[in-house]
Formats: structure tokens, C-alpha cells, sequence
């Protein structure tokens, strides 16, 4: 890999998401193997907002190397509550640590924390910005499942706010996917994505109603809608109902469809879809360790 | 009038720089980006909507003795595009330069997202690459298309 940190997925080339992938199925078919792996190696986790899911996950993939972890602990109860800048926090945890996961909510945190810091960092997520961890766990649960050929992928839901949306249709476009981004008119995708999915040539095309395009589809990645993201409540509740699926719903997909989801979902994906063939958004979930060990182990110098 | 008979209503200066060609209305916004509030001591002379052959109007912002740097040259592409920049020494024009446009541009604008963490108290200036058609920050992918006088960071 020729990055020492991992800020954005639009960082990653097809070589470096193919690299990640394939090694994190060989940690996901022997994972003992890979036990003593960074023995020595501790990783600083700075979350900056709370993220329990991400940072047991990265966490797990840790100590599953054989590492282990220093948590700065809740916002409230250190010295950022002090006033103590960002670029100085990380200056300080980088004297402790081997390597650094950021979770903050302000946009470009990642990048301007890297900047200050020798070890290799990794963006968990920065405000509304980006999330390349995630992304790299969804291509893997999608290459699992469907494959990276002739990919057909609806993504549904919030796509202006979401972050999880704008770094994978970032990466779909360098696996060359066909992507169907379906919302309401007011949560399509933010200009600055627009705009770098049509500079790399992607093929996107843009759905308020999931009937149109449902048949078409290999993969159906659902977000989900924020009722504080509309002006009112009665505006949510006309558009909520239409992006909401159930087993019922999917009579009209292909057998083979796979259905994922970031998670936590509220009720956007009903629970007779998790009894289907189709759901896969637990097993995307629990993907997420060896991806993150694989990445930890790429970055850590692990394929020397 | 010749632009160069305009010219002659603001004073000739001994030595320093010359910016002509500003469309008319900007030269405060000049002076913006370059960091020229009045309180550094330098010599300042601005002269604004003058009639103009090639823009119609135009400001003219002279700066004695202070030599424009490329870089800072540069920068000014982003709201003069058709500037000319004349740097004086003894009264003569010793080197006229034209602006281009960089390809990034430090500490001049100030990122429109309040979420973007260029806009907190960190140790960072704010970083924007310059595109065809507007200018995007490095750190939160923010793009600005029109207006970029308003985003000027106040010294
Ligand atoms: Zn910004």
C-alpha cells in the first residue's frame, strides 16, 4: 500500500481496495494465523463523538493481531474539554502509540490531524465527510457476494448527509459499478460528489421511486432518513414510507439480490427481510473486523 | 483617453508595484488578498471605475515599495483574471507580469462550511485547489463557484 494514513476512499486506487480485500479474506479464512501478528503494537482510538460499533470494531481487530489499544476516553472527561486543539491532541498520542484512529465531527479533521503526525492515522469518520473504513467493508461484503463484474448497485436513502454513501460511490466508481442512487429530491447526492463521480466518468443515474430500478439490481444498499433532516414532521413522514422495504417489496428483485445497510437501521429495512436470502447487513457488519485487521496489518508494514 | 492617460491621475511611484486592469469595483478585494490593510506602513494608492477600453471600467491599485511575489500574483487571477502587473524601480517599469491562475491557493479564502475544521482554532490555513470553474477545499471538499470576494479571510 502507498499510503500511511487512510483518510478518504477516494485515496484508493483498484489495486489498494483489491490488496485490502483479498487480505482480509485470507485473515477472515484463518484467523489464528494472524494472532501474534503486532504483538507489540499499540493503536491510540480518539473519538471525538461517540461511535461504539467503530471503535469495538477496530478494537477487536486490534487485539485479534495481538495488540492492543489506548482509549483517550469520552470528550468530557479529557483535556479537549480544556480547549486543547486537535493538532495537539494528536501530537501527544502519537508519542504513545504506533498508529491513530480519528473519529471527529467536523469535516477534514482526518486530514489536517495527518498532517501533524508520523504515524499512520485512519479517518473513522469525519463529520459528514468521509469514511474510508466502512467503505473498504463494504466493497468487501459486496465482492462476496454479488462480485466486482458487471455490478449493478442501488443505493437508497439519505445520500446528501450520509457519509457512508459519498466514500463507497467514490470506490464503486473505481470498481467500474453501475450505480442507482434512489432518494427524495432533497437528500440527492451534494454537489462536491456529484461533481467527482462525473470527472471519473462514473455510470450514475439518479431515482426518486425504487420500483423503477429494483429488477435491475445485484446489490441495494439502504440508509437510513433522518426525520431532524426535514423542516417538518408531516414532510418526513410523506416521503420516509416510500424508501422503506420489506420482504414483500423484494418479490420484484433477483433471487440473488443482496441487501445491506451500514446499520443502526430504525425501520427503513422491516424484519422479515432478515429472514431472506437477501440480507446480509449483519454478516457486512461483523466483515468489518478483518477488514479493519487487514487494513491495520497493511498499514502496520505486515506484508513484508 | 488611452488606459495610459488614465493612469497618470494616480501618482507615479519611485518603486514598488503597479497592479492595472482590476475590473472595476474589485480593488478593495485586491487588497484583501494580499493582505494589505494599511496598518504594514506600505504606501497605498487605489484608484477605482476609471473608463477602461478593454474592461469598461477598472481599478488601478499601486503599492510603493513593495514588490508583488509571483505567488501572490497568482492568487489575484482568482478575481482579477485580467490583471497586468507592473513592478517599478526608479520610476521605470522594469518587469511586467501576467497573472495565472495556481493551482492552490493558502490562507486567502475562508471555507463557507462552518463544519469544516479549517474554520476552528487549529494551527492550519485554510487550502483550496483552483479548478476551471471554481475552487475547492482541501480538507472538507467544500466548492465555491461564485462569489470568492466574499469569502476573502479577514486579516
Ligand atoms: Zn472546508
Amino acid at each position: 500500500m502507498r499510503h500511511d494514513h487512510i483518510i478518504s476512499a477516494k485515496q484508493l486506487s483498484r489495486g489498494d481496495i483489491e490488496t485490502v480485500l483479498d487480505h482480509a479474506a485470507d485473515i477472515a479464512a484463518d484467523p489464528g494465523a494472524f494472532a501474534d501478528r503486532h504483538s507489540d503494537t499499540l493503536l491510540g482510538l480518539l473519538f471525538f463523538e461517540p461511535s461504539t460499533r467503530t471503535k469495538m470494531s477496530f478494537t477487536t481487530a486490534m487485539k485479534r493481531l495481538g495488540g492492543d489499544i489506548v482509549d483517550m476516553g469520552s470528550v468530557e472527561s479529557s483535556s479537549v474539554k480544556k480547549g486543547e486543539s486537535l493538532a495537539d491532541t494528536v501530537r501527544v498520542v502519537e508519542g504513545y502509540t504506533d498508529a491513530l484512529v480519528l473519529r471527529h465531527p467536523m469535516e477534514g479533521s482526518a486530514k489536517m490531524a495527518s498532517e501533524f503526525v508520523d504515524v499512520p492515522l485512519v479517518n473513522a469518520g469525519d463529520g459528514a465527510g468521509q469514511h474510508p473504513t466502512q467503505t473498504l467493508l463494504d466493497l468487501y461484503t459486496i465482492r462476496e457476494n454479488a462480485g466486482f463484474e458487471d455490478l449493478t448497485i442501488g443505493i437508497m436513502g439519505d445520500l446528501k448527509y450520509g457519509r457512508t454513501v459519498h466514500s463507497l460511490a467514490h470506490a464503486l466508481t473505481t470498481v467500474d459499478a453501475r450505480q442507482h442512487f434512489i432518494s427524495p429530491e432533497s437528500l440527492q447526492l451534494p454537489r462536491s460528489v456529484r461533481y467527482d463521480l462525473h470527472e471519473a466518468g462514473a455510470g450514475i443515474r439518479e431515482h426518486t421511486d425504487l420500483d423503477e430500478i429494483l429488477p435491475d439490481l445485484d446489490v441495494l444498499y439502504v440508509t437510513r432518513i433522518q426525520a431532524e433532516r426535514f423542516p417538518d414532521e408531516s414532510e418526513y413522514r410523506e416521503v420516509a414510507g416510500q424508501y422503506q422495504i420489506d420482504a414483500d417489496t423484494l418479490d420484484a428483485a433477483k433471487d440473488d439480490l443482496t441487501v445491506m445497510h451500514p446499520l443502526p437501521r430504525v425501520d427503513e429495512i422491516a424484519h422479515d427481510v432478515d429472514e431472506t436470502t437477501h440480507a446480509q447487513y449483519f454478516q457486512q457488519a461483523h466483515n468489518g473486523v478483518p477488514v479493519r485487521m487487514a487494513l491495520l496489518d497493511l498499514m502496520l508494514g505486515g506484508d513484508q | 483617453m488611452s488606459d495610459n492617460d488614465q493612469q497618470l491621475r494616480v501618482s507615479k511611484i519611485q518603486n514598488g508595484t503597479v497592479i492595472d486592469h482590476i475590473a472595476g469595483g474589485q480593488a478593495l478585494n485586491v487588497l484583501a488578498i494580499l493582505g494589505i490593510d494599511g496598518t504594514s506602513g506600505d504606501s497605498v494608492s487605489v484608484a477605482m471605475n476609471m473608463p477602461s477600453d478593454r474592461l469598461g471600467h477598472k481599478d488601478v491599485v499601486k503599492v510603493e515599495g513593495r514588490e508583488l511575489s509571483q505567488d501572490e500574483v497568482d492568487v489575484l487571477s482568482l478575481i482579477a483574471p485580467a490583471a497586468t502587473i507592473n513592478i517599478i524601480r526608479d520610476y521605470d517599469v522594469v518587469e511586467k507580469r501576467r497573472v495565472e491562475r495556481p493551482s492552490v491557493v493558502e490562507g486567502v479564502l475562508e471555507c463557507p462550511n462552518h463544519n469544516c475544521i479549517t474554520t476552528e482554532a487549529e494551527p492550519v490555513d485554510s487550502r483550496f485547489a483552483v479548478g476551471d470553474d471554481g475552487v475547492r477545499c482541501e480538507y472538507c471538499d467544500t466548492i465555491i463557484r461564485d462569489d470568492l470576494p466574499a469569502h476573502i479571510l479577514a486579516e
